[in-house]
């Protein structure tokens, strides 16, 4: 016969106390930071190594010499301008359609409502499936837009292959892809302003410029930012795009980050330079969300009237 | 079957009659070259099976990891006939060749035993190899109670088989007497022309027979074939793939070379030689003028394709990237012809870089020996047979198959100069990069740089005096030069 248990011993099993309950309730939140922070810290230690998975007898700590090696390397130097370029020019030309088509479609009506739905279509599609069709588009012999491009006097435009127009062309594909992303969150931003400053501006017959620039753009300000943050978080990180469409050709034009710590670790298997490399993006991203998100506080303080 | 037919087959195995005779006696008896073959094939199978104990390891179960191709394709065709013949279970994962050696690189530096066995080329070996993620299979090869006896290890094609094999030390030769068999051979590819005969035809044109001949007929058939037709194809994108077809091919056969391996054994970068410089020079100048306007982007699929549907008249790229196109629903196909060639005038023959499919074994395989029976049955005779025959097994790596009347009658029949080319050169082919584990760094730089050159990013001489400075210091920093 199983012995019975006394509830009230039962429960008492079962009791956290006061102190530990708050370390219980975070336990799956720390569970989850271990997971991500093991491989990162991983990762920082393999980039302060000689380490080519092709040459186990070398592996050694190397300390700062991956990094370094950077200051010396033109390659880098490359990789760092245009990741930056390809990031700014990015968030900067998707910031502006974004934010164009966003005021174009901002009085709700259904078809504003139908457009704004259709045109999130390329966020929708995988960044390496848009760049590979961008690809065929693209093609000299069968491209559509090759053939519009000889239309207008272009008969040898080369897009991705050639030096001179492949950050022309894989930044064309980011902006066709991500302009819709920019675009929501600002509509979503503009419909969601409350109407009194603009009916009272309307009501003074302030001239349209100065409401934009002075009402609506400040007012506008953290969805804005908090978009950029997003893009440029993205931009700075791109993979997809670009490798599908050139794998980072013709020569050195486009070896961003993401691409050349690929290529260093699955072809050259060289773990060190790669985890190097990509510590260095991690510390850019970091910088970058720090004055976003500052910057982003110091507007939402500003909008309470506590600044 | 009738045991005299039996009996006559089964002497031909037993090499007690020959091929002609065999021919001669079964054409007596009645019996179409069709129902020979079949008839071949099971005796061979008879005797593939009578000395050896396949059943060694029956219920045992394998895994492979397999890339997207028509050897993969021929290999599944005929699994059937593996596990019957072992009784043990295979499965396999199929990957597209775009990510395939990620998913290998991953499965194996993880060191996951997922994987017995995987499809390879022998370039990657050099980086596994002394990693330690593949197994030396030289302790299988000779071992007489784990290798079937009519394996015929010695009917591998020499070059292809030493290919294979690598001692592990940086600008070792390939297929020395201490060098590490890391995989078998499977299929292969030589570099070689395929052209458009129509196309050829129609503007009068003749096969190119060495580099300069090779410019001036891409330029004549850029100019006189119209319809955005350009001359030739080569591989353009940022990869190891774009040196290691028809440019090394035709490098080689120059007799230069990537690497220089001293005494010492140290390396050092070798393509900056006025001889190196000159002959790319004319490369660059051939895609400059008859190459794919967006050339920088060409992987062997672009190549391949702009062959089977008419935009370029000629590649210098694989052979059979060149058979794959003349067949199927290509546009081009049945017009396509094929020939070995010579870059070098002054050369005696081709000498055609090669890419090899290969079959290794994972270092982590749960079961090697059971591994082991997988890799010698899908290498062997009667599977290549099967796949060269039946499937598009091309280029088996086995003499035997080669001398098979049902595979060069196919090939003749609907691919005309294709066993020609073979014969012509095979001799010669073989791999001509210098074994050393940053393959992949030094042949991904030297793309980047032509595609520099080709783009008037940089002129010849100083892209590649710039190519070996960097590569040097590469080598130095790896230890290696």
């Amino acid at each position: 016969m199983p012995a019975v248990v006394p509830t009230a011993r039962r429960r008492s099993g079962l009791r956290i106390s006061k102190r530990a309950l708050p370390y219980v309730l975070s336990l799956p939140a720390l569970l989850v930071c271990i997971g991500i922070l093991v491989p990162f810290f991983a990762a920082v230690l393999y980039s302060f190594q000689r380490y080519r998975l092709s040459q186990p007898w070398n592996r050694q700590y190397n300390w700062g010499e991956n990094y370094l090696n950077f200051f010396t390397d033109p390659g880098f130097w490359n990789t760092l301008r245009v990741s930056l370029v390809y990031a700014g020019s990015t968030v900067v030309l998707e910031l502006l359609l974004g934010l164009g088509i966003a005021l174009l479609l901002q009085k709700r009506t259904r078809l504003n409502n139908f457009i704004s739905i259709m045109l999130l279509m390329p966020l929708m599609t995988a960044p390496a499936l848009a760049a590979l069709m961008w690809k065929l588009m693209t093609n000299p012999g069968f491209g559509v837009l090759s053939y519009l491009a000889g239309l207008v006097g272009l008969q040898d435009f080369r897009w991705a292959s050639s030096p001179s127009t492949a950050l022309f062309t894989v930044v064309l594909v980011d902006i066709w892809v991500y302009t819709p992303f920019i675009m929501i969150l600002l509509l979503a931003g503009l419909r969601s302003l409350p109407t009194q400053p603009f009916e009272a501006a309307a009501l003074d017959g302030v001239p349209r410029s100065f409401v934009f620039f002075r009402i609506t753009l400040p007012m506008l300000m953290p969805y804005i930012l908090t978009a950029t943050l997003f893009r440029l978080l993205d931009s700075i990180q791109q993979f997809d795009i670009i490798y599908a469409m050139t794998q980072g050709g013709p020569g050195d034009t486009l070896t961003v980050f993401q691409v050349e710590a690929y290529l260093n670790f699955f072809q050259s298997t060289n773990v060190g330079r790669s985890a190097a490399l990509l510590m260095i993006l991690w510390v850019i991203t970091y910088f970058l969300s720090f004055v976003f998100i500052k910057n982003w506080l110091r507007l939402r303080e500003r909008a309470r009237g506590e600044a | 079957m009738y045991e005299k037919e039996k009996g006559l087959i089964d002497a031909f195995v037993r090499q007690q009659v020959d091929r002609r005779e065999l021919l001669r006696r079964l054409g007596a008896m009645g019996i179409t070259a069709g129902a020979a073959g079949t008839l071949l094939n099971l005796a061979q199978t008879r005797a593939w099976a009578a000395d050896f104990d396949w059943m060694a390891h029956k219920g045992k179960k394998l895994k492979l990891l397999l890339n997207k191709h028509p050897y993969a394709d021929a290999m599944i065709a005929n699994l059937q006939a593996f596990k019957d013949l072992t009784g043990m279970d295979v499965t396999y994962d199929v990957f597209p060749e775009d990510v395939y050696f990620d998913k290998v690189t991953a499965a194996l530096s993880s060191g996951s035993s997922e994987y017995d066995a995987f499809m390879t080329g022998a370039y990657m070996t050099w980086t596994y190899g002394p990693a330690g993620w593949v197994t030396d299979l030289n302790e299988w090869i000779k071992d007489p109670a784990k290798t079937n006896p009519n394996y015929a290890w010695d009917d591998f094609l020499p070059g292809v088989r030493k290919s294979c094999a690598w001692n592990g030390k940086p600008g070792g030769e390939l297929g020395s007497d201490d060098a590490k068999q890391w995989c078998i051979p499977w299929g292969f590819e030589q570099n070689n022309i395929t052209y458009n005969k129509t196309m050829f035809d129609k503007v009068g044109a003749t096969v190119p027979g060495n580099l300069d001949e090779l410019l001036t007929t891409a330029a004549k058939l850029t100019k006189d074939v119209g319809g955005g037709v350009y001359g030739i194809g080569v591989r353009g994108s940022r990869s190891w793939a774009t040196i290691h077809p028809g440019f090394l091919s035709a490098y080689a056969n120059f007799e230069q070379k990537d690497l220089n391996v001293s005494a010492d054994g140290k390396l050092s970068a070798a393509m900056n030689t006025p001889e190196s410089k000159e002959f790319h020079k004319k490369w660059v100048q051939m895609i400059q003028e008859s190459g794919p306007k967006n050339w920088s982007t060409y992987t062997w699929y672009q190549v391949g394709t702009d062959l089977g549907a008419g935009a370029s008249a000629m590649i210098y790229d694989a052979d059979i990237l060149g058979y794959f196109m003349n067949g199927g629903d290509n546009k081009m196909a049945g017009q396509l012809a094929y020939a070995a060639f010579k870059a070098n005038p002054a050369a005696k023959a081709p000498t055609p870089n090669i890419w090899i499919w290969s079959l290794a074994m994972s270092s982590y395989a749960k079961d090697k020996d059971a591994t082991w029976y997988f890799i010698q049955w899908a290498s062997g005779l009667d599977h290549a047979i099967f796949g060269a025959t039946k499937m598009d097994f091309v280029n088996p790596v086995r003499q035997a198959v080669w001398k098979e009347e049902a595979f060069r009658d196919k090939l003749n029949k609907s691919y005309p100069g294709y066993v020609d080319m073979f014969d012509v050169s095979a001799p010669g082919a073989s791999i001509k990069f210098t074994a050393q584990p940053l393959f992949f760094d030094l042949t991904t730089e030297w793309a980047a740089t032509l595609q520099k050159m080709v783009a008037k990013e940089v002129p010849v001489d100083e892209g590649l005096d710039a190519l070996a400075q960097s590569i040097d210091g590469q080598l130095k920093e790896a230890g290696l030069g």
